[in-house]
């Protein structure tokens, strides 16, 4: 085991934070922790790279223990801050040589592991780190984490901020590193991104509402989901609301996700009371569940 | 910033020493003379001719001269009321009424001793002119004292001030630099970076404050270099102690820093809390009232201020040449307070948050 977690609980004054938080992380597994802001990612980050204690329980990451072997701990992990926390004063290549030296390693020593992702930053490598894109400094953020060869990484809301094509860039870079053996704990409020990771938990209010692969935890969609459509949005949810038999609802893009409490449901029957609502172009049809539906429903 | 960091110093060291000044010139001087004799121009005369009085008007009456006081217009009124010179030739024996304007109590004290002065050297003069050889017998016998100003001959103001300066710009840049420093970091976070890299607490902190000690003797340097090229300030004193000494002294300075840096989250709280300590310390240094002077309580106070200790040994040493045995307490004490202040700041960090 990379991570294991185990009935972790931490309260700041009267906020609780993290309740009985339990999990494990497999050697090389990339795993995701989803949830909305405020839901303790980033306190369980800092509890797991030995920023701040817990009130309760016990964590091994790269089977140390997070008090006791703090100084092992900091030697083996990389971590990525939700905030850039790099040097804005210093060019790119500064700060990675920088962080080289207090790990006690060399760029070059290390350059095959971020090689990758250096070649695409270094043209600007002379350039202040404060004046770089957002996707830039997550890049550079990430080579100065893996600057020392890290057993486990850990990445609070590496793409919050990032434009589309670089969170794809992003990805597509952890998975590569994933291949590298590199345990990768990462934290994301967003849900397609969920998909990527091997495994996720999904964390709300200081609680684990779920762990499981993506594919499972669609699955565990209890019921059938309908993709409605009409021409007027803005009615069509505040008749969907208004439906005495629906069980939830939610704008999706250009549809409504709807489920309805009763088992034997027909979507004509909806479409009828539609229609009285006087909405025309109606369509309902059945759709798969998503991980955000899934998320919706466990933290009901 | 770095130009920020030594230019404003020293532009503040050469305007403040020659601003800041405790000698009281060009004081507004007026008169009324009831008298309109020889003797009483002759009074008003000396006045004329002192450096340090203006003397502006010769008031109708005490009523006009009160409302200008009142004003502001004059600082010092000398009223020589009628007969004074019949009375000092008959009774040899006369008054003479003096209104200083108070509202600066220190100003007004020298106003008094210069306005005594003259009328004092009149006072001799008058008396050779106005008794006749056959008073000789009745002639008080009169002890006259000659002051001799050691370390500082001629009483010059910018020698006593120019070290007292450089002490507290020293001070200053060290103590907000390094009060800030750490506090910054805690502000865009690169601080939450660091502490997860296998850095020690040690390194960390020397890597923080070493800079900041060179600084601060590059301030000390050029400090020194003014000093002597525009005020021509006396060095008797070796300068290798002064840099021994001044060494130990940043490292408290630094500490107080770093210690202020670990219990506030904003430069602003850091900023504000350095300002508040700076202040006290100043003022309770010697720098611009002497400490005997202060009361009891306060001189007690001073003992824990390492400001009064730096002050001390600067001018110690550059104006009375001080070996290394005389500033030896203020060098024990200072060591022992860089000791307590570097300890307990190592000791509130913590590398967790």
């Amino acid at each position: 085991m990379s991570i294991s977690v185990s009935n972790i609980s931490k309260s700041y004054k009267n906020v609780t934070a993290l309740q009985d938080i339990s999990f494990e992380v497999k050697k090389g597994e990339l795993f995701g922790l989803i949830g909305p802001d405020g839901a303790g990612k980033t306190t369980l980050f800092r509890i797991l790279t030995t920023l701040l204690f817990a009130d309760k329980g016990s964590a091994i990451v790269a089977n140390y223990d997070v008090v006791k072997d703090y100084k092992s701990i900091r030697n083996s992990v990389g971590y990525m801050p939700g905030k850039f926390s790099l040097y804005q004063d210093l060019t790119i290549e500064e700060n990675l040589n920088f962080f080289a030296t207090i790990f006690g390693t060399t760029i070059e020593e290390n350059y095959d592991l971020i090689k990758d992702i250096y070649i695409q930053i270094a043209p600007f490598k002379d350039r202040k780190a404060g004046k770089l894109s957002g996707g830039m400094k997550q890049k550079l953020a990430l080579c100065c984490a893996l600057i020392h060869k890290p057993e486990v990484l850990f990445l609070d809301e590496p793409t919050t901020g990032v434009d589309p094509v670089s969170r794809k860039e992003f990805w597509d870079m952890l998975k590569r590193l994933q291949k590298k053996d590199i345990t990768i704990l990462v934290s994301t409020p967003y849900m397609d991104e969920a998909e990527l990771c091997d495994r996720i938990a999904l964390i709300q209010d200081g609680k684990i509402l779920e762990i499981d692969t993506p594919e499972s935890i669609v699955k565990h969609y209890p019921k059938p989901i309908y993709n409605v459509s009409a021409n007027n949005m803005y009615q069509l949810i505040n008749s969907l609301n208004a439906y005495e038999f629906n069980h939830s609802v939610y704008p999706f893009g250009e549809f409504v996700h709807y489920t309805d409490s009763r088992t034997d449901f027909n979507p004509e029957d909806l479409k009828a009371y539609l229609k009285t609502k006087k909405l025309s172009n109606i369509a309902i049809e059945i759709t798969k569940a998503t991980i955000e539906d899934t998320f919706m429903e466990l933290a009901k | 910033m770095l130009p920020i960091i030594f230019v404003l110093p020293l532009l503040q060291l050469i305007i403040l020493s020659n601003a800041a000044t405790f000698e009281v010139k060009n004081i507004k001087f007026g008169y009324i003379d009831n008298d309109h004799t020889s003797t009483s121009r002759a009074l008003i005369a000396q006045f004329n001719a002192s450096a340090y009085f203006n003397v502006l008007t010769n008031f109708p009456s005490e009523a006009v001269a009160s409302a200008a006081m009142l004003k502001g217009e004059v600082d010092v009124v000398l009223e020589i009321q009628q007969y004074f010179e019949r009375d000092l030739q008959k009774e040899k024996h006369t008054s003479l009424g003096v209104t200083i304007n108070a509202i600066d109590g220190a100003a007004a004290g020298v106003e008094n001793v210069y306005v005594t002065q003259i009328i004092q050297r009149f006072n001799k003069h008058l008396k050779v002119d106005l008794f006749s050889p056959s008073d000789k017998q009745v002639q008080p016998i009169n002890i006259e004292t000659i002051p001799l100003f050691w370390y500082n001959e001629t009483l010059n103001y910018k020698t006593f001030m120019v070290p007292g300066i450089l002490v507290l710009l020293v001070t200053m840049i060290t103590l907000f630099l390094s009060g800030m420093n750490i506090v910054r970091e805690k502000e865009i976070g690169t601080l939450e970076q660091i502490n997860v890299t296998p850095i020690k607490k040690s390194q960390f902190i020397i890597g923080k404050l070493f800079p900041f000690w060179v600084i601060g003797m590059g301030l000390l340097t050029i400090g020194l270099i003014i000093a002597k090229l525009i005020f021509d300030v006396p060095m008797l004193g070796s300068l290798p102690l002064m840099y021994v000494y001044t060494s130990i002294y940043i490292l408290v300075v630094l500490g107080i820093g770093l210690f202020i840096s670990n219990f506030t989250d904003t430069q602003q709280q850091a900023m504000f809390i350095a300002w508040f300590f700076t202040v006290i310390f100043i003022l309770m240094s010697g720098l611009f009232t002497p400490i005997e002077s202060m009361p009891k309580w306060a001189q007690i106070l001073t003992e824990f201020n390492p400001i009064k200790y730096f002050v001390e040994v600067m001018r110690m040493v550059m104006l009375k040449g001080s070996g290394c045995m005389d500033i030896l307490p203020q060098l024990l004490k200072t060591l022992f307070y860089a000791v307590i202040m570097n300890g307990l700041a190592v000791w509130s960090y913590k590398k967790t948050t």
